[in-house]
């Protein structure tokens, strides 16, 4: 893939730049039969950030926290109602058209290649949409091709295939143009392990090569862990949490759950806290431990004293990290005052 | 009998569902209301050329109009029914979990559409049938009894429309796309329930026809039958034996498609 | 302007070879449109094996009608008839898709599901206004002739105003959907008839407020030299193009307004 890093205009570190942006909406609801009560909802409420080009940033949060709302901000599909938004130095809800040149976009639930069509006829209707150089055209695509390893399925119906081929064609689509900007919208959402693993490693390898600045919405803390250098936690519309993400395991300690099979069955395994068995079911026991140590120390444990067939990790989901982070604010904030 | 009670529930829930869609029912009340004030006109025109028109007089004619808007959407007389989400579901094939509910397909389905039927008599129809009858002469009875027949040839109106839109949802398992079917459905159904021009005005053997076709059974008979023009016991074995020779028609239609289903492997 | 044209063309083509992967399902709607549409005629013909003239019209006069306002509705469906669905688009998500591609919205909206099905209506509207003007008693001059293919584009103009407008009113009511068929099919099946049908109000709702009758009542009143209800002086016959050119420049605005206040769906 052929890089546009050097005609870079203007981006004097941040690319993205985020200054007290809001939006509100209006909601309408019915009481009794006629008479409809009116008030506003603060979806986003005052948030700053700035992303510098080529980081790759981690957005997240719960349902109805206001991550769609910013994403769609960013890609000019909402405008905002008070603050300043800047993508690549343009306003994105005044010149929608002009950044979507610049910009690449996947919502992981709605796809943008067309159902009833080969897969190949979608990225030709990209070329001819965004005016791609056709010299450049044919070098992305046989790039992406390769990296997403589409090479069979150009000729498939898209509804054919299955949801993870549809995500890798989905973000194949959405990189074709050379954006300079990646936002993916749950781009692992409904996805095998396989599938998962290979759209992370295909976005750390085009943000290695070309320095596209990616922000993705997720639900899995794996995503963020394996692709994101940065986090951003957003809740009630507000930034609550803006760093790495080993700050953010401090913040909110998470636990990871280690799911061992035994060969037979076998009292609770004995293991230092503060891991501990949590259930016993026949020969499968499952461990609780802190999501911030490895589990490598706890597995060799084991293996070393018990006769161990199989074993698999489960990850925190993220909004149980989430949820532990404000119990514990919540649970300091008296202290504070007082 | 414990399933009576499940088709019940199913019921119930059509006509929930589509009470939830306020703004929709609104719309549709505001285009049936402008669409009858359009047909009122024509028809009154027509009229005065001819009074007497196939057997009508003129407040025949205008309730027959409002009587046709008031049936439009309960009788789903162009589609729009349960059936677009059973060809959705068998397009996307996710018709093969319903497959495995304990209950009977067609029958569920059925439940789910009188459901839907009951909401739509009363939150669309009720209103167009109204601002007829408030600013246009008709022709309604007085007669208790007319009333309560008329309930039973709607009843039975709304199973022949169900019979007729089970069997085009049908088609999608062979045809996998439901727009070409669903316009034919629609325009044939237009036009031969009598929402063009009631069916005893068509001329000699043309109308011989349309008035035999299950069509009519929707909207001409219960039109006849409220404005007693009909006899009904005539009416009413007309519009049965319809239902009948259709449900039976989409159980067949339907075994055979679930076998296709499982043959394909779900 | 040109930008969305040719947006349009790409999205329609798509949308065309979309449809002819389900053939049979192509067909059966090619022939469904083609021939059934034309039962609304049959409609009208059934009315005059009744009687000799509706409202003192005679049948070849009202297939006039009929011909000309199927055939503006026509090319207006056929260029912008998906609209009507922008509601169930911004319903499931998917009009977001459209707002993040670098060419205008409107003309995506428009070439959206577009599909040569839609031929049908037009194809029949055309034969039927082929037979009404040689069966019609049209005393015809020059500006005659060239009004009825002014008539038809402009009619056609008006009814894609109105389609955007619906679209843009869809924004706000996605669920109001069906409100817009009261103008689009309501408004072509009432312009089939002669306009002494309809009550005076009507007529007059239908030329000043929303001035659907300089589709083809207006225009046609002309072509067939019979009186219009109101009272309008002769030169409103050649008027449809600015009718049109003004229901555009607002449905237009409208768009624009109702594209800005998009809100999309969820969170």
């Amino acid at each position: 893939m052929s890089g546009r890093m050097g005609t870079t205009e203007g981006s004097e570190g941040a690319f993205i730049e985020v200054d007290g942006v809001e939006k509100v909406f209006d909601v309408r609801r019915r009481k009794g039969l006629l008479r409809r009560e009116r008030h506003q909802v603060r979806a986003v409420d005052s948030i700053s950030f700035t992303v510098a080009r080529g980081e790759m940033v981690g957005y997240i949060g719960p349902n109805g926290a206001g991550k769609s709302t910013t994403i769609k901000m960013l890609t000019g599909i909402l405008t905002p109602s008070g603050g300043r938004l800047r993508v690549a130095g343009i306003d994105p809800s005044r010149e929608r058209t002009r950044l979507a040149h610049r910009i690449g976009v996947v919502f992981g639930q709605r796809t943008t290649l067309w159902w009833d069509l080969p897969l190949i006829d979608s990225y030709k209707l990209m070329h001819r949409m965004y005016r791609i150089p056709d010299a450049r055209y044919r070098e992305n695509l046989a790039r992406l091709v390769e990296l997403l390893d589409l090479g069979d399925l150009l000729e498939v119906p898209v509804r054919q295939l299955s949801l993870g081929q549809r995500m890798r064609g989905d973000i194949a689509a959405a990189l074709l143009h050379d954006p300079e900007v990646l936002y993916l919208d749950e781009p692992t959402i409904g996805l095998d392990v396989v599938s998962k693993t290979r759209v992370r490693e295909f976005l750390r390898q085009v943000n290695a090569e070309r320095a596209t600045t990616v922000l993705l919405t997720t639900h899995d803390l794996q995503d963020i862990e394996q692709v994101c250098s940065r986090v951003m936690v957003i809740d009630h519309g507000r930034l609550v949490y803006d760093g790495a993400l080993a700050g953010l395991h401090e913040v909110g300690e998470g636990e990871r759950t280690l799911v061992v099979d035994l060969e037979r069955e076998f009292p609770p395994v004995e293991v230092p806290a503060p891991a501990r068995v949590v259930r016993v079911d026949g020969p499968r026991q499952w461990v609780a431990f802190p999501a911030s140590e490895p589990a490598a120390g706890l597995v060799t444990r084991i293996a070393e004293r018990y006769p161990l067939v199989d074993l698999s990790v489960r990850e925190p989901d993220i909004e149980a990290v989430i949820a532990q982070m404000y119990a514990e604010r919540a649970g300091r904030a008296p202290t504070q005052s007082s | 009998m414990g399933s009576a009670r499940l088709y019940l529930a199913v019921a119930a829930r059509g006509f929930r569902r589509y009470a939830s869609y306020r703004a929709a029912t609104a719309a549709g009340v505001f285009t049936n209301t402008v669409f009858g004030l359009i047909l009122v006109y024509t028809y009154l025109a027509l009229w005065d050329e001819r009074p007497d028109l196939g057997g009508y007089d003129q407040a025949q004619a205008v309730t027959y109009v409002w009587l046709g808007q008031c049936l439009f959407a309960a009788l789903a007389l162009q589609g729009g029914g349960v059936e677009t989400e059973l060809m959705e579901r068998i397009r996307t094939g996710e018709i093969a979990v319903d497959l495995y509910r304990p209950a009977d397909l067609q029958l569920w389905w059925l439940a789910g559409d009188l459901g839907r039927a009951a909401f739509q008599l009363l939150g669309r129809g009720v209103v167009p049938f109204l601002v007829g009858g408030l600013f246009f002469p008709t022709a309604l009875p007085t007669r208790f009894d007319t009333w309560v027949w008329f309930a039973v040839a709607l009843l039975l109106a709304a199973l022949v429309s169900f019979g007729i839109r089970y069997l085009v949802a049908l088609s999608v398992f062979w045809l996998l796309d439901g727009t070409g079917v669903s316009q034919v459905m629609m325009i044939l159904g237009v036009f031969f329930s009598g929402m063009v021009l009631p069916l005893n005005v068509f001329p000699g053997g043309f109308g011989e026809v349309a008035r035999a076709l299950p069509w009519a059974a929707q909207l001409q008979v219960p039109a006849d039958v409220l404005m007693g023009e009909t006899a009904v016991a005539g009416a009413f074995a007309f519009q049965a034996m319809w239902a009948v020779l259709l449900l039976v028609a989409g159980r067949l239609v339907q075994s055979a498609a679930t076998r296709r289903v499982v043959v394909q492997g779900g | 302007m040109l930008e969305g044209l040719r947006a349009y063309r790409m999205i329609a083509g798509m949308w065309v070879r979309s449809g002819m992967t389900y053939r049979v399902s192509f067909v059966v709607t090619l022939f469904g449109n083609l021939v059934m549409t034309g039962l609304d005629f049959v409609g009208i013909l059934l009315m005059f094996s009744q009687v000799d003239e509706l409202a003192g019209w005679s049948l070849p006069e009202v297939a006039f009608l009929y011909a000309a306002s199927v055939t503006s509705f026509g090319l207006a469906h056929l260029a912008s008839g998906s609209m009507q669905q922008l509601g169930s688009r911004i319903r499931d998500g998917s009009f977001d898709v459209l707002l993040v591609r670098p060419v205008p919205v409107l003309a995506q909206v428009g070439g959206d599901r577009f599909s040569l099905r839609r031929l049908g209506r037009l194809a029949q509207g055309g034969a039927v206004l082929g037979w009404a003007l040689v069966a019609a008693d049209i005393d015809w001059t020059v500006s005659k002739v060239l009004l009825v293919p002014l008539m038809v584009v402009s009619g056609a103009a008006i009814f894609v105003a109105v389609f955007v407008a619906g679209a843009a009113f869809q924004i706000y009511a996605q669920d109001a959907a069906e409100v817009q068929n009261a103008f689009t099919y309501g408004g072509t099946t009432m312009l089939q008839y002669p306009p002494a049908v309809f009550g005076k109000d009507l007529v007059r709702g239908v030329t000043f407020v929303l001035p659907l009758a300089f589709v083809n009542w207006v225009p046609a009143a002309h072509v067939l030299g019979r009186p219009y209800p109101l009272a309008l002086p002769g030169w409103v016959a050649f008027a449809s193009p600015l009718v049109a050119a003004g229901c555009c420049a607002l449905a237009g605005l409208a768009w624009r307004t109702g594209l800005r206040s998009y809100r999309s769906v969820g969170s």
